[in-house]
């Protein structure tokens, strides 16, 4: 087909979709009603052609698979795609995520319906284009041309302050990709290259690691977030429609350990090493003071918004580590996160269509009327808190153990995030869900309907299947964390030999 | 079978929960219970059949470089003793569930919770790697926190199940580092792969917050932290009390024979680790001691009648762990057999007595009952029997075992252990006659006797318990907590009882429960008279050793079990002594003096106000612990992310922007603020330092 791999497809299927969308016209309903069902189809087509790729993916095996290669600006920087353990996974959570973000903004946007739906496909062409970038300066490309739909979204579908959320949300990152593009840049120059295959074989000078590592830094730990550049996340979340919340906390939140996997650790391994405290310490401030800062929050969102940095605060946490347990564990963590913390941004999207407002004080007693949507978000709740048998627990434990081997002081810090998470969302669920149903406006407040239960039900069996059952992610980041940390270990023991004369300060 | 032992229940609970609603509260009731008692059939015959130790693999969990987690049974001869306790009391709690909560509009609910308990209790007695037992152990919790905030509505019941679990969860810190370092020292988290490995780490050391431990005990004292908070010892105990917000049923099941066991269970499975970290077993002799006697005290004052059972309870565990400490497991484990029994026992009695009573939790508000629920009555009897050891039943053999044990261990802590389970003897044989004398003796306290004896006869056993909070100059706290005892009832019953519901309507006859409610009793009143005789043998006697096999190990020197044989005769008679003199003292004061306890009540105001809030542990934790967390919260909340990252980055970027725009340059410089920014960066930089040079990477 052209020449174009299955790769391509799943760039090129949600663009085509929103082409069509925008020559659709005639009066407003009718334009909206198509909208919706493009969309939805075209996110359809996305996912199953997303699981045709996975049936052509050999989970065994660590290399780039699937890989396709074109010309483009200059013969060393083409435009090159493939797979790996590391990506194929988060391809697939983001094109599983997207029907349900269709689904979730069925009647909530009532407003230039048709470019909201333009917006959330070219939005989902970039996010697949960053798992599937082979070229740093694709993978830039890619990483920078999301903002544009997501600050679009934020700042023309959001709540009261969405100009100022995405202003803050754009300032922020922006900084971040300032220092990116000068690193990749650099790389260039001392490599000759931006394709990534080769860079991941290419030893940069331990000086140059140290620079390069920070300029990637900035950018990534921006978007994970991690303390103290977090503050834009419970803003844009606040104010983001409940679709592009999802999109958040889901997807563009992975983006941030997904650079740190594919860049970081593998390219820079020296200074990663390096810098490993400073992550850690970083990582158990984010988990400690995040989890305290959300049990005072009044917002729903906001609330959700604080423990997701709080939980990306433990996969930064198990990226560095430099063991398999902490490694597997973090990237499993991406994507429970992804599903449980998307679940929870929908299910608060539930209230507020009903209520209009994301006050946890304008809640309680959800339970007596809403007993279904009351089991899904105690499913959820669970999963955030991290209880065995739900698929947040096996992410958080194996990071934690991961963080022991490498350093118990810190294992031991961040394990005070398994109490305090039960302390915000427990009590969250009581104030919201538990309690008398006395409030005026929520007498008559009704139970999921059918799209809402199609919506939930899928997230739901997903969390206890992969809580039960997590070996079909799981098994398949081994091989390339595998040979992560073959390639890390030699690199490391090279530098290590260059630098025995040294005296090295530990 | 063993499948079917463990899946039943949990098919039970998704039947129930899934499909309660189309198939009606009573066939959920008649799946579950008929669920259970055939597990309990299954397990009764593995258990009479004995046999070696047996792994069965369900399913691999997860894996994860040299790290694997199964799905996998280890029945043994500690987990067939579990297996009966568990899907027994079980099944008779689930059978007076269906007469004690037939009111209840939300049964099939309630049938869920029960039986996914169930479910994550076996899970956790069945589990043959730490991590599975992580995951029934905090299955249970999950169960006990939906039973305890069952009735929604009520926000004590929603605060209660809340506490339960986050004081759990700090339990669960420990265990997880617990089996954080099982692993880093033996590569496994599968008992079959630790237990044969432990020699060779006998004497490994570990850095671990800038201290050299002996790898072991400390791998052991995490563990133990666990079991505290589950178990609900001494400085984690405070969510158990506050547990009998749930319906009662929950708390004979939950926080009396199965789940508050679970830590005595995971230190006697891992006794192979124990055995060789004998200053971790100090500790957990001394934990066990003191919460002996700590919740003995407090149960001598308590109003509410669960209440009082709940602090036996904790007591209860207390002596558990005192056994497990002095390296007598066999004798810990017996004592959970029987303590399932009569405490089950003496919790289901109370529910048919608040049954009786619609729903009044008050002792001051009872009395006489004898009368009017003499099958109550006798059950209640046998219970509180066991319970304070009267020869022949069963408590008399595994608590006064526990007590030579203490007795006779050479181990550190011993004297404290035997000394304060000796004088906790004494305080619950005290206890249960109150009890007992307070509900079924003296004269009626309820209904229309109320009205008549108050004013009438203010010598009367009433008007003395009511001086014993008036007189109290603290009685406003103690009040203000009994109050929650009143509202244990559902809010959408209310209505119905309310009348009743303060103790001083007109129209009260307590009744005897149905058959349904008194069959369970009479079952579980058999096994606290005669589980004693018939097992003790086995368990604690000749034929130990064959019953036990490889499942308690017992290192070299450890003889307790022989040496229990030979202590002095004062020391066996210890309790017996204690038994009696706790009856006489009881019977002193209420029954021949009821004005005695008010008048000492008033006497030791300092002491009985100490006692009655609990040696005020919620107010110290409250204190130091949750609101400094919330302020904290807020502080980093509204000053560090708001004003501080946010003023400093981006707010103050995009301000100059707008007021450069505006060509009104204004200076806001907010010194106080790029202090406060360059503080909290240098405290991450100090921390990052510390983490980079102070400590070496893992490892020992």
């Amino acid at each position: 087909m052209l020449g174009l791999g299955i790769l391509s497809g799943l760039l090129i299927v949600p663009l085509c979709g929103a082409a069509f969308i925008l020559t659709l016209n005639g009066d407003e309903a009718a334009v909206a009603r198509n909208s919706r069902w493009a969309a939805l189809a075209t996110t359809i087509v996305t996912f199953v052609l997303s699981l045709v790729a996975w049936s052509r993916y050999d989970a065994t095996s660590s290399s780039f698979q699937l890989v396709e290669s074109h010309g483009w600006l200059a013969e060393t920087i083409r435009f090159k795609l493939g797979v790996d353990g590391f990506s194929m996974p988060l391809v697939l959570l983001t094109t599983f995520l997207m029907p349900f973000c269709i689904g979730a903004s069925w009647n909530s946007i009532r407003f230039r319906v048709k470019e909201y739906f333009v917006a959330f496909l070219v939005l989902e062409t970039t996010m697949i284009g960053v798992f599937q970038a082979l070229d740093l300066v694709l993978f830039y490309l890619f990483f920078e041309a999301g903002l544009i739909p997501m600050f679009l979204i934020i700042g023309i579908w959001g709540g009261q302050r969405r100009v100022y959320a995405s202003f803050k949300f754009f300032l922020y990152t922006l900084l971040g990709s300032v220092l990116m593009l000068l690193a990749v840049m650099a790389m260039y120059w001392e490599a000759g290259t931006t394709d990534i295959p080769t860079l991941l074989q290419h030893r940069f000078p331990a000086e140059m690691q140290w620079w390069l590592w920070l300029a990637f830094f900035a950018s990534f730990a921006v978007k994970m977030p991690m303390w103290p550049v977090h503050t834009w996340l419970p803003d844009a979340h606040v104010e983001a429609p409940t679709a592009g919340s999802v999109i958040l906390a889901g997807i563009l939140l992975k983006m941030g350990g997904y650079g740190l996997i594919r860049i970081s650790l593998p390219m820079l391994p020296v200074a990663s090493q390096e810098f490993a405290p400073l992550v850690f310490a970083l990582s158990v401030v984010a988990i400690i003071f995040t989890s305290l800062t959300a049990m005072m929050q009044t917002d729903i969102k906001k609330l959700i918004a604080y423990s997701s940095v709080a939980h990306m605060g433990f996969v930064t946490l198990g990226l560095f580590t430099l063991n398999e347990q902490g490694i597997q564990g973090a990237l499993f963590l991406m994507i429970s996160h992804g599903i449980v913390a998307s679940a929870l941004f929908l299910c608060v999207g539930v209230v507020y269509d009903r209520i209009h407002t994301r006050e946890i004080a304008a809640y309680g007693g959800l339970v007596k009327r809403m007993p279904l949507y009351a089991a899904a978000m105690m499913v959820f709740t669970m999963a955030n808190v991290g209880l065995p048998g739900t698929s947040g627990f096996v992410g958080e434990f194996l990071s934690m153990m991961g963080a022991f081997r490498a350093n118990p002081m810190v294992a031991f810090f961040s394990t005070f995030g398994i109490i305090l998470s039960a302390g915000y969302a427990l009590w969250l669920y009581a104030r919201v869900i538990y309690g008398k149903l006395e409030k005026p406006k929520l007498q008559g407040i009704l139970d999921l309907d059918t799209r809402e239960k199609l919506i939930l039900a899928p997230l739901v069996a997903l969390t206890i299947y992969y809580g039960v059952h997590p070996a079909p992610v799981l098994d398949v980041f081994a091989p390339s964390t595998e040979a992560l940390m073959t390639g890390m270990k030699a690199a490391l023991a090279n530098t290590q030999t260059a630098a025995a004369a040294l005296p090295v300060p530990r | 079978m063993y499948h079917a032992i463990v899946f039943f229940p949990l098919i039970g609970a998704l039947v129930a929960g899934l499909f309660g609603r189309f198939l009606g509260a009573r066939a959920c009731e008649y799946v579950t219970t008929a669920f259970l008692a055939f597990t309990a059939l299954l397990s009764w015959g593995v258990f009479l059949d004995g046999g070696p130790e047996v792994r069965v693999q369900v399913a691999s969990w997860f894996t994860a470089g040299d790290l694997t987690v199964d799905w996998a049974f280890r029945i043994d001869t500690l987990t067939r003793v579990m297996l009966v306790v568990v899907t027994s009391v079980s099944t008779l709690v689930h059978l007076y569930s269906i007469g004690y909560m037939h009111e209840d509009p939300h049964r099939p609910r309630f049938f869920a919770y029960l039986s996914l308990f169930t479910f994550a209790m076996l899970m956790l007695v069945t589990a043959d790697n730490l991590v599975q037992m992580f995951f029934g152990w905090e299955g249970v919790g999950l169960a006990s926190y939906l039973l305890i905030g069952f009735w929604y509505e009520k926000p004590s019941a929603n605060a209660a199940a809340m506490k339960a679990f986050i004081v759990n969860r700090v339990g669960d810190f420990g265990f997880s580092l617990g089996i954080f370092l099982v692993f880093v020292l033996f590569g496994s988290v599968a008992f079959d792969g630790i237990f044969p490995k432990i020699d060779t780490v006998k004497e490994a050391s570990f850095h671990f917050l800038g201290h050299d431990w002996n790898a072991l005990t400390l791998a052991c004292l995490l563990l133990f932290m666990g079991a505290m908070g589950k178990s609900a010892q001494f400085l984690l105990h405070t969510w158990l009390p506050d547990a009998m917000e749930g319906p009662t049923p929950v708390s004979a099941l939950i926080h009396a024979a199965t789940m508050v066991t679970a830590g005595v269970f995971m230190v006697a499975r891992l006794s192979p680790l124990f055995e060789v970290a004998p200053d971790a077993l100090i500790v957990v002799t001394v934990i066990g001691g003191i919460t002996a006697f700590f919740a003995a005290t407090v149960g001598l004052v308590q109003n509410d009648i669960k209440r009082v059972i709940a602090y036996s309870t904790c007591s209860q565990l207390g002596y558990m762990f005192v056994a497990l400490g002095v390296g007598a497991y066999s004798a810990a484990v017996f004592h959970l057999f029987t303590h399932a029994f009569f405490k089950a026992l003496l919790f289901l009695g109370a529910g048919s007595v608040i049954h009786a009573m619609h729903h009044e939790q008050d002792m001051r508000n009872m009395g006489a009952l004898r009368r009017y629920i003499p099958f109550t009555c006798a059950m209640m009897a046998i219970g509180s029997l066991a319970l304070i050891g009267f020869p022949f039943t069963a408590g008399y053999y595994s608590k006064d075992a526990i007590i030579e044990a203490a007795y006779a261990s050479s181990r550190p802590g011993h004297t404290l252990a035997f000394l304060s389970t000796v004088i906790a003897a004494f305080f619950t044989s005290f206890y249960s006659w109150r009890l007992f004398f307070m509900t079924f003796e003296g004269p009626a306290r309820w209904g229309a006797h109320a009205a008549h004896d108050h004013p009438a006869a203010p010598a009367v056993a009433h008007s003395a318990m009511a001086h014993e909070a008036d007189g109290a100059p603290g009685h406003t706290e103690g009040a203000a907590h009994d109050d929650k005892g009143h509202d244990a009832e559902p809010a959408h019953r209310s209505d119905l009882v309310a009348d009743d519901h303060h103790g001083h309507g007109h129209d009260l006859h307590p009744h005897e429960s149905p058959l349904v409610m008194t069959v369970p009793l009479a079952i579980l009143a058999f096994g606290a008279l005669f589980a004693g005789l018939i097992f003790k043998n086995r368990f604690i006697g000749e034929g130990m050793d064959a019953f036990w096999g490889q499942a308690l190990a017992h290192g070299p020197d450890n003889h307790i079990m022989h040496e229990i044989h030979e202590v002095p005769a004062l020391v066996s008679l210890s309790p017996f002594i204690m038994l009696v003199l706790g009856f006489v003292v009881a019977f002193c004061m209420y029954i021949k003096q009821p004005k005695l306890p008010g008048a000492l009540a008033a006497q030791q105001p300092g002491l009985y106000r100490f006692l009655l809030n609990k040696w005020y542990f919620d107010e110290i934790y409250d204190a130091i612990f949750v609101r400094p967390a919330k302020k904290f919260g807020l502080f980093l909340w509204k000053e560090g992310d708001g004003r501080i990252i946010d003023g400093m980055g981006p707010n103050g970027i995009a301000a100059r922007v707008v007021d450069v725009t505006r060509g009104v340059v204004r200076l806001q410089t907010g010194y106080l603020y790029h202090y406060a920014f360059v503080m909290l960066i240098g405290v991450a930089g100090l921390i990052s330092w510390y983490l980079m040079t102070g400590f070496p990477k893992g490892g020992h």
